[in-house]
C-alpha cells in the first residue's frame, strides 16, 4: 500500500469538493473581515488607539474566523456517510486526514495571508510588524486548524455543534493566542518576536505530528 | 487440565473494581466513613482556620479565606487530573466503570473551580484592591473552568451514553495534554503584562499555626470530594445498569 499517492489522491477530491462550495470556503473570510471591522465602530477609528489594539483585533478575528470554518467540518461528510467510508477504508484514516487538513489550510490561510495586510492597514498596524504577522500567522495555523479539528471530530454528531466546539477549543487556542499576539506585538514595536515565534513553530510542530492520529480517532470514537 | 493464570492482588482488584455490582457495594461501604472523616477534618480545620490561628501581620482576618480557597484549587486541579485518567482508562480498557467516574467527577471538579475562583475574588478585593486581576494563576483556573464546562457541555449533547462516553474521554485526554501548556503560556503571558499597579503581598514562610489548619483543611476536603465522587458514581451505575437485575435486589 503506498502512502504517498494516497494522500496525494485524497488530497485532490478534497481541493475538487472545496472548489465546488467556493460559497461556503469563502464564508470565514468575510466573516473575518467583518469581525476586524466591527472593532473600529465599537472602539475608536482613532489611528493611535487603534494602533493599540490592532493586534489583539487581528489575531481574535482569526481564531473566530477558524471556529466559524470549523464548526461544520466533518458535518457534511457525516451526513452523506463519506466519514464511515474513509473510516472503513484500507488506508490509515490519520493519513486521509492529514490529506483533508492541508487542502483546508491552503484554502483557509492563503487568502487570510493575503487579507491579513490589508486589515492590518486599515487598522494602523506598523508596516514594521506586518513581516512578523504574517509569519506567526503561518505558524499559528496549522495548530488552531489542528486543535479545531479535534473538537470538529468530537462535535460531529454532537446536537449543537458550532457554540460547542468554541467551548471546547478556545481553552485550548491560548496558548497560540498568546505567542502569536506577544510575536506581533514585538515586531510591531520594533524588537525582536524570535522566542515567541519558537514557541509558536514548536505548537505546531506538535500539533501538526500528533494532531491527525487524535483527530483520526476522535472522529472513530464519535462514529462507533 | 489449563490452570487458570493466578492474578497478582492489584490486577485482582483492577478487574474487580471494573465491575459495576462490586463497585457499587464497595463504594457504599467506604463513602460514609469518608463522609464522617470529611466531616471531622472540616470541623477541625474550619476551628483552626477561623479560632484558633492568628490573624496574619500584613493581611488580618482576610488570611482565614486561604483555608477554603487553597484546598479548593487543589482539588479543582485533581479533579480534572483525576477525570481524564479515569477517561484515559476507559478508553483503553473499555472498562465502563471508568467512564462513569469521569462523569462523576466534572461537576464536583467544577464545582471546586468555581469556589476557587468565587473565594480567590472575595479575597482579592480586600487585599489587591479588585474583585478581578489577570492574574496567571486566576486566568489559568477560570480556562480550567471552561474545559469543564466544555466536557460537560459534551456530554449533554449526545442521547447515546456510549458515544456520550467515548468523545468526552478522548477530550479529556487531549485537555490534560494541553493544560500544562496553557498554564505555560498564561503564566509567560503575565509576566510580560504584570500591572505595576497592584501591591503584591510578599510570601514569608507560612508558620505552623496557620499550615496545620491548612493541612487538615486540604485533607478533609480531599475526604469530601472523595465522598461525592463515590456517591455520585454509585448514582451513575444506577443509572447505567437500571435494567439489571442486581439493581432490582438491591
Amino acid at each position: 500500500m503506498k502512502l504517498w499517492p494516497t494522500m496525494v489522491r485524497q488530497a485532490g477530491v478534497e481541493w475538487r469538493i472545496s472548489l465546488r462550495r467556493f460559497g461556503e470556503v469563502m464564508n470565514p473570510l468575510v466573516f473575518f473581515l467583518a469581525t476586524v471591522s466591527l472593532f473600529p465602530l465599537g472602539l475608536s477609528p482613532e489611528p493611535d488607539r487603534m494602533a493599540g489594539y490592532a493586534t489583539g483585533v487581528l489575531w481574535v478575528a482569526t481564531l473566530l474566523a477558524f471556529l466559524f470554518a470549523q464548526a461544520r467540518q466533518f458535518r457534511a461528510e457525516a451526513y452523506n456517510g463519506v466519514l464511515e467510508q474513509l473510516a472503513l477504508s484500507p488506508h490509515p484514516l490519520a493519513l486521509l486526514v492529514v490529506a483533508k487538513l492541508v487542502v483546508q489550510w491552503v484554502i483557509l490561510t492563503l487568502p487570510l495571508l493575503i487579507l491579513a495586510p490589508v486589515a492590518a492597514y486599515a487598522l494602523n498596524f506598523p508596516v514594521q510588524g506586518l513581516s512578523t504577522l504574517l509569519a506567526a500567522l503561518t505558524l499559528a495555523t496549522p495548530t488552531m486548524l489542528a486543535l479545531g479539528s479535534v473538537g470538529a471530530a468530537l462535535t460531529v454528531h454532537a446536537h449543537q455543534g458550532g457554540a460547542l466546539l468554541t467551548v471546547l477549543v478556545m481553552p485550548m487556542l491560548v496558548p497560540v493566542l498568546v505567542f502569536g499576539a506577544r510575536a506581533t506585538d514585538l515586531a510591531s514595536a520594533g524588537s525582536a518576536p524570535g522566542g515567541a515565534l519558537l514557541w509558536l513553530a514548536m505548537l505546531a510542530v506538535l500539533s501538526v505530528s500528533l494532531g491527525p492520529f487524535v483527530i483520526a480517532a476522535a472522529l472513530r470514537q464519535s462514529l462507533a | 487440565m489449563a490452570k487458570a493464570k493466578k492474578l497478582n492482588w492489584f490486577m485482582r482488584w483492577f478487574y474487580q473494581m471494573a465491575s459495576f455490582p462490586h463497585f457499587y457495594r464497595w463504594a457504599g461501604r467506604y463513602a460514609p466513613w469518608l463522609g464522617a472523616v470529611a466531616l471531622l477534618l472540616i470541623g477541625w480545620g474550619t476551628w483552626g482556620g477561623l479560632v484558633s490561628s492568628p490573624p496574619d501581620y500584613q493581611m488580618g482576618d482576610g488570611v482565614r479565606i486561604m483555608f477554603v480557597h487553597v484546598p479548593s484549587a487543589w482539588l479543582s486541579m485533581m479533579a480534572y487530573t483525576l477525570m481524564a485518567v479515569a477517561a484515559g482508562i476507559g478508553l483503553i480498557w473499555r472498562i465502563k466503570l471508568a467512564y462513569a467516574v469521569a462523569a462523576s467527577c466534572a461537576p464536583i471538579g467544577a464545582a471546586f473551580t468555581f469556589l476557587t475562583l468565587a473565594s480567590g475574588s472575595l479575597w482579592g478585593k480586600p487585599m489587591w484592591g479588585t474583585w478581578w486581576e489577570w492574574d496567571a494563576r486566576m486566568t489559568s483556573e477560570l480556562l480550567l473552568l471552561f474545559l469543564f464546562l466544555g466536557y460537560m457541555g459534551l456530554r449533554n449533547s449526545f442521547t447515546e451514553r456510549d458515544q456520550a462516553d467515548r468523545v468526552s474521554g478522548m477530550l479529556a485526554v487531549v485537555g490534560v495534554v494541553n493544560v500544562p501548556i496553557i498554564h505555560f503560556s498564561v503564566e509567560w503571558w503575565n509576566t510580560l503584562h504584570q500591572p505595576a499597579s497592584v501591591t503584591r503581598l510578599d510570601q514569608p514562610a507560612i508558620d505552623p499555626s496557620m499550615l496545620v489548619p491548612l493541612l487538615v483543611m486540604t485533607l478533609g476536603f480531599t475526604c469530601f470530594f472523595a465522598w461525592a465522587l463515590l456517591t455520585r458514581t454509585q448514582g451513575e451505575i444506577l443509572l447505567r445498569a437500571r435494567q439489571a437485575r442486581w439493581v432490582d435486589e438491591l
